[in-house]
This record gives C-alpha cells, sequence and structure tokens, in this order.
C-alpha cells in the first residue's frame, strides 16, 4: 500500500505538470497513449510488414534487404494442376493444410455447436448441482493448449488407459495418433472437448434470456416438448446461434496449440493446419522463408475478415457486443 | 432402486419424471466422466514410479514394491512374497541376485538366508505416492527456471496489462476529447486481429527491439488487450462523473483523481480482467515458441513441449511436470469459477 502511494506522488508531479501544459479534457491522450503505443508497435505495425514480406524474397529479416518479388510468392502457393488434389501443387503441403484446416473446421464445428447445445439445454433444466456440472464442462477451456494435448497423449499412447480397455474387451490395441483417420478423429475430438465449455456458456446465457411466460403459455395450450423447442427454445436461441458458430468457425481456422502438441501435424501430413504450415515455414525450417509464411498469413487473414464480417452482417450486433477472435 | 433415484434425476419443483429427466442425469454424469477422468487419470498416474508407469494393462491407483529396512544395510530392499522349498509362504527382503538364483532374508531376522530360484518369488506391491517424481524434476531439468519464468511473465504482463488498460479506459470513459471515439474504434477493431496472421512481421518487430530470448519480448505484446480496455471502460461509465468533479473542486490532479477514486471504484472490473490475463498469460504457447529459442528462457508450456519430444521414455517426470503446469488455473478456477463464467457471460470473453 505504501508502495502505491509512493507511485502515485512520483508520477504525480510530471503529470500534473502535463496536465497544465495540455489542459484537462486533452490529458485523455496522455492516458490512452502507452496502449496505442504498444499496439501499434505489436498489431498495427505488424500489419504493415506483414504485406512488406508477403512481397518481397530472400531469407533476409530486414525488409529493405528483400528482393522485391510483386505476387511471386502468392503466385508459388497457388500453384497447381489440380486444385483439388494438393499433390500437384508446387507447395502440397500448403494445400493439403488447406484441405484439412477446411475439413477440420466443418466437422469440428459443427459437432461442437449440438454438443454446446444440447450440454446447454441440460444445464438450463433445474437439475441437482447444476452450478457444480456447469464447471465440470468448464473445466477444460482453462487449461493451457500443451496440458489439453499431454493429458489425452497419455490417454491415446499405445500403452495408454484406451488400449487397456480395449484389450480388455478382447481387441488389439490401436495406434491412436499413428493411424492418419484416427489421429485427425482424435484432433478434432481433443479440441471439441477443450473448447465446447466456452460456447456452452454463451449458449446457457442466451437460454435464460429467453422469457419464461413463453414456456408456461404454451404449457398452457399443452404443447409438446418437441413443439416447444421448435417453436420457441430454437427460433428465439437462433442469434446466439449463429454467433456460437461463426465465433466456432473462426477459431478453428486458428487451430494450432493442441493439435501441434498432440500429433505435431502427422502422421504425414494428415493433421497439419495452416497456422502451422506458417510456422513451420517462417520458424521452424532451416532456411526461413518469411515471405511464403506472411503470403500465407495474408490468405489466412483473409479468410477470417470474411467470416468476421459474416458475424457483423449475421448478428449486426454493436460495439457493446463485440466480436471476439483473440485472448486479449 | 428407480423410485429412490427420483430425487436426484427429478427437477425442482416438477413431480412428473420424463425421460429427458433421466437423459440429462445420464448425460451429466457422462459429462463428469469424459471432462475430469483423463485429468484425474493423469494426476493419479504422476504419483507412479517408472516400473508402474509401464504396466499394461495398468492400475488406477499408484502401486509400488514394498521395501524394507534390513540392519547392515543403507537402503531400503525390496521384499518379494517367497515359495519357501517346505511349501510355507513368507515375505522375504531380497539381498542380492545371481542368475536365477536369488538370496534373501527375513526383514526381522536377518541372519538366516534363503537361497530360492527367482520364479518361485513375486514382487509384494502396496500403494504408494512416487512424490519423486516430484521433487527430482527440480534439480534434474532446471524446472525451477522454467516455473519462475512463466510466474515472472504472468505476474508481471499482468500488472502491465491492469495499469496500462484502466489509464485507457479511464481517459475513454471520463474525457471528451477530440478523436476520442475514433481511438476507441481503433482499440477495439484489433479484437479482429488475430495474432496468428502477424505473427512473421510481430518476429521482426520484437527482433529489432532487442526483444528475442527475452521475456520482455513476450510480456510487451500482450499487455494492450482490447478486452481488458472495453470490459474496464463499460464498468467505468457507470462511475458518477459528480465523484470526480468534487475531487477537482479539491484541486486533486487528474492522475490523482484516476489513482485514487476511479481505481478503487472499479475494483471489481480489475479483479475480473486479472483473472483472465493470469489465465492467457499462464497458457500462451505459439508467441512465446516464436520469441524464446534458448532453453533457459522457456516457461513452462514451452518446456513441456520440448520435454513431450524427448523424454518419451521418461513419462513420469513429464506427467509430474504437466501436473505443477495445470495447478495454479486448477486452483483459480475451484475458487473463482462465478467471476469467470460471469464475466465470460457478461463479454464474451475467453
Amino acid at each position: 500500500m505504501r508502495l502505491a502511494h509512493a507511485a502515485l506522488d512520483v508520477v504525480d508531479v510530471p503529470m500534473r505538470a502535463l496536465q497544465r501544459l495540455v489542459g484537462v479534457p486533452r490529458i485523455g491522450w496522455l492516458f490512452v497513449a502507452p496502449n496505442l503505443l504498444i499496439l501499434g508497435l505489436f498489431t498495427f505495425l505488424p500489419i504493415a510488414i506483414d504485406f512488406a514480406f508477403a512481397f518481397t524474397g530472400g531469407v533476409e529479416l530486414y525488409p529493405s534487404k528483400r528482393p522485391y518479388v510483386g505476387g511471386e510468392n502468392f503466385a508459388t502457393l497457388f500453384e497447381c494442376t489440380d486444385y483439388l488434389d494438393p499433390s500437384t501443387c508446387r507447395k502440397d503441403l500448403f494445400w493439403r493444410s488447406i484441405f484439412n484446416t477446411a475439413k477440420f473446421a466443418v466437422i469440428q464445428v459443427g459437432l461442437m455447436v449440438v454438443f454446446s447445445l444440447v450440454t446447454a439445454l441440460v444445464l438450463n433444466r433445474r437439475v441437482i448441482g447444476r452450478g457444480f456440472f456447469r464447471g465440470v464442462f468448464f473445466y477444460p477451456v482453462l487449461l493451457s493448449p500443451v496440458v489439453v494435448a499431454l493429458v489425452w497423449k497419455w490417454v491415446l499412447q499405445r500403452e495408454g488407459v484406451l488400449n487397456a480397455f480395449l484389450t480388455g474387451a478382447g481387441q488389439s490395441p490401436i495406434g491412436w495418433l499413428t493411424d492418419a483417420s484416427w489421429a485427425f478423429f482424435w484432433c478434432v475430438f481433443v479440441s471439441i472437448w477443450a473448447h465446447m465449455g466456452f460456447y456452452t456458456l454463451i449458449l446457457l446465457a442466451g437460454l435464460q434470456a429467453i422469457p419464461s411466460d413463453l414456456y408456461e403459455a404454451a404449457e398452457m395450450d399443452s404443447a409438446s416438448p418437441r413443439r416447444r423447442f421448435v417453436r420457441i427454445t430454437l427460433p428465439l436461441l437462433m442469434p446466439t446461434l449463429i454467433v456460437v458458430l461463426v465465433l466456432g468457425l473462426i477459431r478453428a481456422v486458428q487451430v494450432f496449440d493442441e493439435v501441434f502438441v498432440l500429433t505435431g501435424g502427422g502422421p504425414g501430413s494428415a493433421t497439419m493446419f495452416i497456422v502451422q504450415f506458417i510456422y513451420q515455414t517462417g520458424f521452424a525450417e532451416s532456411i526461413r522463408l518469411y515471405g511464403l509464411a506472411a503470403a500465407a498469413s495474408l490468405v489466412l487473414a483473409a479468410t477470417l475478415l470474411v467470416l468476421t464480417i459474416a458475424q457483423l452482417r449475421l448478428t449486426r450486433r454493436s460495439l457493446d457486443n463485440r466480436p471476439a477472435t483473440r485472448d486479449g | 432402486m428407480a423410485e429412490r433415484l427420483r430425487w436426484l434425476v427429478a427437477r425442482r419443483g416438477v413431480s412428473r419424471l420424463d425421460w429427458t429427466d433421466w437423459f440429462a442425469w445420464l448425460y451429466l454424469l457422462l459429462g463428469v466422466v469424459l471432462m475430469f477422468g483423463p485429468v484425474a487419470w493423469l494426476v493419479l498416474s504422476s504419483f507412479k514410479t517408472p516400473a508402474a508407469l509401464t504396466e499394461f494393462p495398468p492400475r488406477l491407483l499408484p502401486y509400488g514394491q514394498k521395501s524394507a529396512v534390513v540392519a547392515g544395510h543403507a537402503e531400503p530392499l525390496p521384499v518379494y512374497r517367497v515359495k519357501l522349498p517346505d511349501g510355507s509362504v513368507r515375505e522375504l527382503a531380497e539381498l542380492h541376485r545371481i542368475g536365477i538364483q536369488a538370496t534373501l532374508v527375513d526383514p526381522v531376522a536377518p541372519e538366516r538366508e534363503f537361497k530360492v530360484n527367482i520364479r518361485d518369488r513375486e514382487p509384494v506391491r502396496e500403494f504408494q505416492l512416487a512424490t519423486g517424481n516430484y521433487s527430482e524434476i527440480f534439480g534434474k531439468f532446471s524446472f525451477g527456471t522454467f516455473l519462475w519464468n512463466s510466474v515472472f511473465i504472468t505476474i508481471v504482463a499482468t500488472l502491465i496489462t491492469l495499469l496500462f488498460n484502466a489509464m485507457a479506459a479511464f481517459a475513454l470513459s471520463k474525457y471528451r476529447f477530440k478523436g476520442r471515439d475514433a481511438v476507441f474504434l481503433l482499440i477495439i477493431s484489433t479484437l479482429m486481429i488475430p495474432p496468428t496472421i502477424i505473427l512473421v512481421a510481430n518476429f521482426l518487430v520484437v527482433s529489432e527491439l532487442g526483444l528475442l530470448n527475452s521475456l520482455w519480448g513476450v510480456i510487451w505484446p500482450a499487455v494492450a488487450t482490447p478486452t481488458g480496455v472495453f470490459l474496464l471502460r463499460q464498468y467505468m461509465l457507470t462511475i458518477p462523473d459528480e465523484l470526480l468533479d468534487a475531487a477537482r473542486m479539491d484541486n486533486a490532479s487528474e492522475w490523482r483523481i484516476f489513482w485514487r477514486i476511479v481505481l478503487p471504484l472499479a475494483a471489481p472490473a480489475l479483479a475480473v480482467l486479472a483473472i483472465f490475463s493470469v489465465m492467457w498469460r499462464w497458457n500462451d504457447f505459439l508467441w512465446p515458441l516464436i520469441v524464446l529459442s534458448r532453453t533457459e528462457k522457456f516457461t513452462l508450456q514451452l518446456a513441456l513441449n520440448a520435454f513431450q519430444g524427448e523424454l518419451t521414455t521418461q513419462w513420469h517426470y513429464l506427467l509430474a511436470m504437466t501436473v505443477i503446469t495445470l495447478l495454479p488455473v486448477t486452483l483459480v478456477f475451484a475458487f473463482l469459477q462465478r467471476h469467470i463464467t460471469a464475466g465470460i457471460a457478461s463479454a464474451g470473453i475467453k
């Protein structure tokens, strides 16, 4: 406490002088300055640099040392004889990661919305211990992606507990993370496991905003539970459902952390997604192709922009209900 | 049976049960198993000895071989259940073993030695917590350094976040200066710029500032959270301006007003932001992965990621490290769940 007071007095003297200099309403600029400076340095400046990288080549990091190559990076990424077959592309890994990401996003978000909705509906009932159960479904959301991946890796490894159940049932053990289709399945499963609590919570808030007298009126008219769900719950929940759907898509397209630790993109490139492609091209290879990575980032950014505009259009959200695509 | 279960399954104030009640209860039970089960399994496993971890099929609880102190031996000796030639079965401590012949003694009466074929003896197992997994990681892998790095980043970044975001929120909610709304829009618009798309460029900025392989390279880019500004601004709008005017009458400077009046009044919102900031920074992975490449600068998350590639044969250490990493978040969750869920439901933060 004494320290806090000392901090006040130390800062107070120069701040008072500045206040006299610029006047009261304009001192507001001084208060927003640190935030703006950080955002400018680490968000707005990088956007500009991203473009500079994307249109230059070579392996230098400093933009003025990089030769201008025009749209070559994009041309490299998009050079394919058949766009539906990644193996015919010059950057086949890029296309594989695009296909994987699209497949992942559709399956993961579809299933996650369904499970979140069912969970929210169940939690919206007046069951005993509702607070506890809400916590249970929410807990994995707080775990770090690395921990999430390791928790499941431990369950899924060859001598893991899941294979123990299998052998107990007389089956032979399965390499859950070394078989391509199973690895993809577990990526979807684990990322639903880790994130559905968040969406459940949003849907639950949506459900609780539905006026209860609507249900009472329906009960008077002896409407069946299914009819009540289709005629009242679903239409009134639709705006929230759309938010959840688009938010889920925005995050699914950026899938990286859990999957990277869980499978490392493998086996082969079965679980390689677009962000991992950017990371590998820009940082993990011995020759760091920043230009190519930045070009791929811009492709990702364009996708996200479309999704964000879709969200704003579909929900007409005001600033007070702002969309969020990042942690922070 | 069904009658007895009724009270559990039934909803409050509803006396008639239908299939949805049973379904709801089963679904919730399944949810507990699926959501908590894997984490509980990891925690249980982290207390197993390496030998118990390689056991297949695994046991639920950590078991280890019983050991006994025998006079004349510094280390405790492993205990076996031995079938002696005369047909009796005794629990004996093993002194040594040559080929297929083991020499054992009774821990209580170590004078007499028994020589038996190793096929006639089997280890005695008892419930044992291998706490060594936890104590050894600190010496062996400079785990303390990783823990310190994570704690440092989390605490310092959260403090700066609270200060900077509160200052911005104060200006945006309590002053009418030219361009204020534009500034607010600009800050909020960064919510739509996910860090993944500016990864490469941000790497250049951070390296030009000389922050590569420095904990500050993780801290600075993270502190200007738009979510925090938004949350605090909404809260500060509810603080009456009359309070500020009264302080101005007393010739208080604007900084003093901010520090002594607005900050204390915004404490509930600051607390929510602090909880979220702690969890964001503690769990951060991709950005630290790019900025911190030297082992002594690793955070817990990076260390775990690095070890899970290398330590495939040393799961007992890896599991203990994972448990320590998930512990703070679990504690925060256990005590502050209400604030977190309320924050998400009202502002949609994650």
